[in-house]
């Protein structure tokens, strides 16, 4: 199949995956698992076109170590999964950032633990995404809502993880990838698309984990003259061990410092609705879709609604959430999830605005009227 | 460092590096070597190093360097 | 005269000293690796060393190759993405005998029936050094260790029949003692391409040593020496006596088509480079 250009009719997992080919992505490892196989299918019928490879490794730790692999050796890389599999990516996603690994991880959430509501919508892996790999570190995590933001956040995902050497997850949920929309498919040329930086120095010169003045360390591939060390040791500017006291605390600081100085080119979130508000939803991904349904719908009973769509999860739009709890009367969190976001809303709620949980738990698409109930006892 | 040398063959041990394992010292077929109440190699016998260099491969620990001399 | 290149444009010397035990035959092991890509003369930067989790996993920290250093179990994993990832790259895994076996028996089987080009160098020495001497997969049935005080209750692997049946490329065992041949075996599988297996049995006298084999280090060695026997010895032995000694020599040596070759006759897109753009 040539690529589909243009307005077209496509399911988001087809879109998430031509996003990650136009993105450059010439590497996919995965295991099959329901409700992200069809990334896997796509890549697997069109990357050898590309010269890119497709492999079905035997689980998902392999499939994570694999695209780690894949992109020290200098291919931009992917992996899809769902709950179950990102469970068993866990230590290896911790290997990636550690050893500052560009690549990407697709996450179209299902209901869980284990089997659940196999393969029901959730979006419970919120804190897992953040979390989920042991150890102290940083994560940047996009979550989409629509089959364009499927196909444009891919693109994004993998210029962040190539613009800070680090893994990017894109949470997504069953709802948005396999729902089916009308997408426009703008002309790969025409795509602004970011590259990891490549040494400046001669080979004999090189330091793999020497950080530029922005903290990302330019990046050697193995094969290249300049030597590439990568190791899941604690290792000082030359990518080997070292256990003296303070590497550590260094390695840890400026992988944190290279992210959450530049939350400015991060952090995206998105307003819905009216600028000022008796409630305001903060909600992200397919919810989010129900909430700006409410938005009207609240307006029929009077009650004046906007929307706060987390499109950044993490790091977590700690200033937007806050400046929005500042300017509203209430707030409703809107999640699939027994409630993670709302207690990092609390977090940052300095002002004591009433903050209200609706929680779809159903597996499916969390019902309008729970949201309403919420909003309802939000202005009682 | 001990540096013993026979007419062709020079063997260097590195004392620091040695860990006194007495693989060299056990499995030198012509037994070149006897231990020091330490257990740190002695070159004792040169004369009789057939230059296999079998200890210096066998050294876990890369202690050992057999060379050969060219004397001509 | 042509100079033949030396272990040390391999070995990362200002490292040393090691960080193993006396009498660990790691070390042992490291030379024979670094002694074989001098014999074949690959530039270093076109090796990547892939080290799994535990003692014989430290390996990386003394190569001056590409190296990689990832999770416990895992090193043909990543070292699938990397082979795939640059496939002129020769990518040699370094793993102990639970890291291959037990949790990344998995990958281990997978990469064999894949015929992923990539070279396994297993050090089996019985145990789980690194965290203290536990059984592994390959401790041999009734020995002693921390987690099996009177012996363990499980039967070993046969890591090179495993591998053959799984569908290795190139099999083959020696020792820490048969150093030697150790290297040759080393360098035939690094040239061959396909998934290549060679297994040494290694010493580990602090933990498997002190439990079973009355003696020091150099018992420790005498051990492994004398477990070791060539095939034609072997098959001599009545069946009490094979069971307590492991056969050496090059044990497969067949020529199936490797997992890149293949899957290129397949995707004829797929170009020779990776680095081709289709439409
Ligand atoms: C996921 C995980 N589980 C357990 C460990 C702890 N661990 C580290 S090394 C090791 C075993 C190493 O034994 P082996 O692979 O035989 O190598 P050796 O130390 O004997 O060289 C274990 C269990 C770990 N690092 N990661
Ligand atoms: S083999 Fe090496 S470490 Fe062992 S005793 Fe001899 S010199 Fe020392
Ligand atoms: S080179 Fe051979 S003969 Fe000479 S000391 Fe070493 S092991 Fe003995
Ligand atoms: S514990 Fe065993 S395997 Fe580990 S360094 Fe010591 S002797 Fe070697």
């Amino acid at each position: 199949m040539s690529r589909p250009e243009g307005i077209q009719l496509m399911e988001g997992n087809h879109a998430c995956a031509w996003g990650a080919i136009d993105a450059g992505a010439r590497f996919y490892a995965g295991y099959p698992i329901t409700p992200s196989s069809e990334i896997a299918e796509v890549c697997a019928r069109e990357l050898p076109a590309y010269g890119g490879t497709y492999i079905q490794m035997e689980d998902e730790i392999g499939s994570m170590a694999a695209i780690v692999g894949a992109s020290l050796s200098g291919k931009k890389s992917f992996t899809a999964t769902s709950g179950p599999g990102f469970s068993l990516m866990q230590e290896n996603l911790g290997v990636g950032i550690y050893q500052e690994v560009p690549c990407v991880v697709v996450n179209i959430q299902r209901v869980g633990p284990a089997t659940g509501l196999a393969t029901q919508p959730a979006q419970a892996d919120v804190m897992q995404a953040r979390w989920g790999t042991h150890g102290d570190h940083p994560i940047i995590v996009l979550c989409p809502a629509t089959v364009q933001e499927m196909y444009d956040f891919t693109i994004r995902a993998f210029n962040l993880a190539e613009r800070f050497r680090t893994p990017v997850i894109l949470l997504s949920d069953q709802v948005v990838g396999q729902t089916y929309e009308n997408i426009s498919l703008p002309d790969p040329a025409s795509l602004k698309l970011v590259t990891r930086k490549k040494p400046g120095v001669p080979p004999e010169e090189y330091l793999p984990y020497q950080p530029d003045e922005n903290l990302v360390p330019p990046m050697a591939a193995y094969g290249d003259r300049h030597i590439l060390h990568a190791s899941s040791t604690c290792h000082c500017e030359t990518g080997y061990s070292n256990f003296k006291y303070g590497t550590n605390r260094q390695l840890l600081t400026r992988l944190k410092d290279k992210i959450y100085n530049y939350l400015d080119e991060i952090i995206e979130v998105e307003h819905f609705g009216p600028e000022d508000a008796d409630v305001t939803l903060v909600s992200f991904g397919s919810a989010s879709r129900v909430c700006k349904y409410l938005v009207g719908e609240a307006e029929k009973e009077g009650i004046r609604v906007n929307l706060l769509r987390l499109i950044t999860m993490w790091p977590f739009p700690d200033q937007e959430v806050q400046k929005a709890l500042a300017n509203t009367g209430a707030c409703v969190v809107a999640e699939m999830n027994q409630g993670q976001v709302i207690n990092e809303v609390n977090r940052v709620n300095t002002t004591n605005t009433p903050v209200h949980l609706a929680s779809g738990i159903d597996g499916e698409l969390i019902r309008p009227e729970i949201i309403m109930t919420s909003i309802r006892e939000a202005v009682k | 460092m001990t540096k013993t040398e026979n007419k062709d063959v020079v063997i260097h041990i590195d004392e620091t590096l040695c860990k006194r394992c007495g693989f060299c010292i056990e499995f030198c077929n012509t037994k070149v070597y006897e231990a020091d109440q330490d257990g740190l190699p002695l070159i004792k016998n040169l004369d009789q190093c057939t230059n296999c260099r079998l200890c210096e491969l066998r050294c876990p620990d890369f202690a050992i360097k057999v060379e050969v001399v060219n004397n001509e | 005269m042509a100079v033949k290149l030396s272990y040390r444009e391999y070995f990362k010397e200002e490292a040393l000293p090691l960080m193993w035990c006396a009498g660990c035959g790691n070390g042992i092991l490291l030379r024979a690796i670094t002694d074989a890509l001098a014999d074949l003369e690959i530039p270093p930067h076109q090796v990547v060393v892939s080290t799994g989790i535990g003692c014989w996993g430290k390996a990386d920290d003394y190569m001056k190759t590409h190296g990689f250093h990832g999770s416990h179990g895992r090193a043909l994993a990543f070292g699938t993405g990397i082979k795939l990832g640059n496939p002129d790259l020769h990518v040699i895994a370094l793993m102990g005998d639970g890291d291959a076996l037990a949790i990344g028996g998995n990958h281990f089987i997978h990469a064999a029936r894949r015929n992923i080009d990539i070279t396994a160098i297993i050090s089996n020495n019985f145990t789980y050094g690194m965290t203290g001497g536990q059984y592994s997969p390959t401790t041999p049935l009734s020995y002693k260790t921390t987690t099996s005080p009177i012996g363990v209750a499980e039967p070993a692997f046969d890591v090179c029949s495993l591998s053959e049946e799984c569908g290795a490329n190139y099999v083959a065992r020696s020792t820490v003692y048969h150093v030697t041949q150790l290297k040759r075996f080393i360098a035939a599988a690094i040239q061959k391409k396909g998934f290549n297996v060679v297994e040494a049995i290694n010493t580990c006298p602090t933990h498997f040593g002190r439990r079973n084999i009355p003696g020091d280090t150099v018992e420790m060695m005498n051990y492994v020496k004398e477990i070791s026997i060539s095939k034609s010895r072997y098959e001599k032995l009545d069946e009490e006596e094979k069971a307590k000694h492991l056969v050496t020599g090059e044990l497969v040596n067949r020529d199936r088509p490797d997992f890149l070759s293949v899957y290129r006759e397949i995707n004829p897109a797929a170009s020779e480079t990776g680095r081709g753009e289709g439409k």
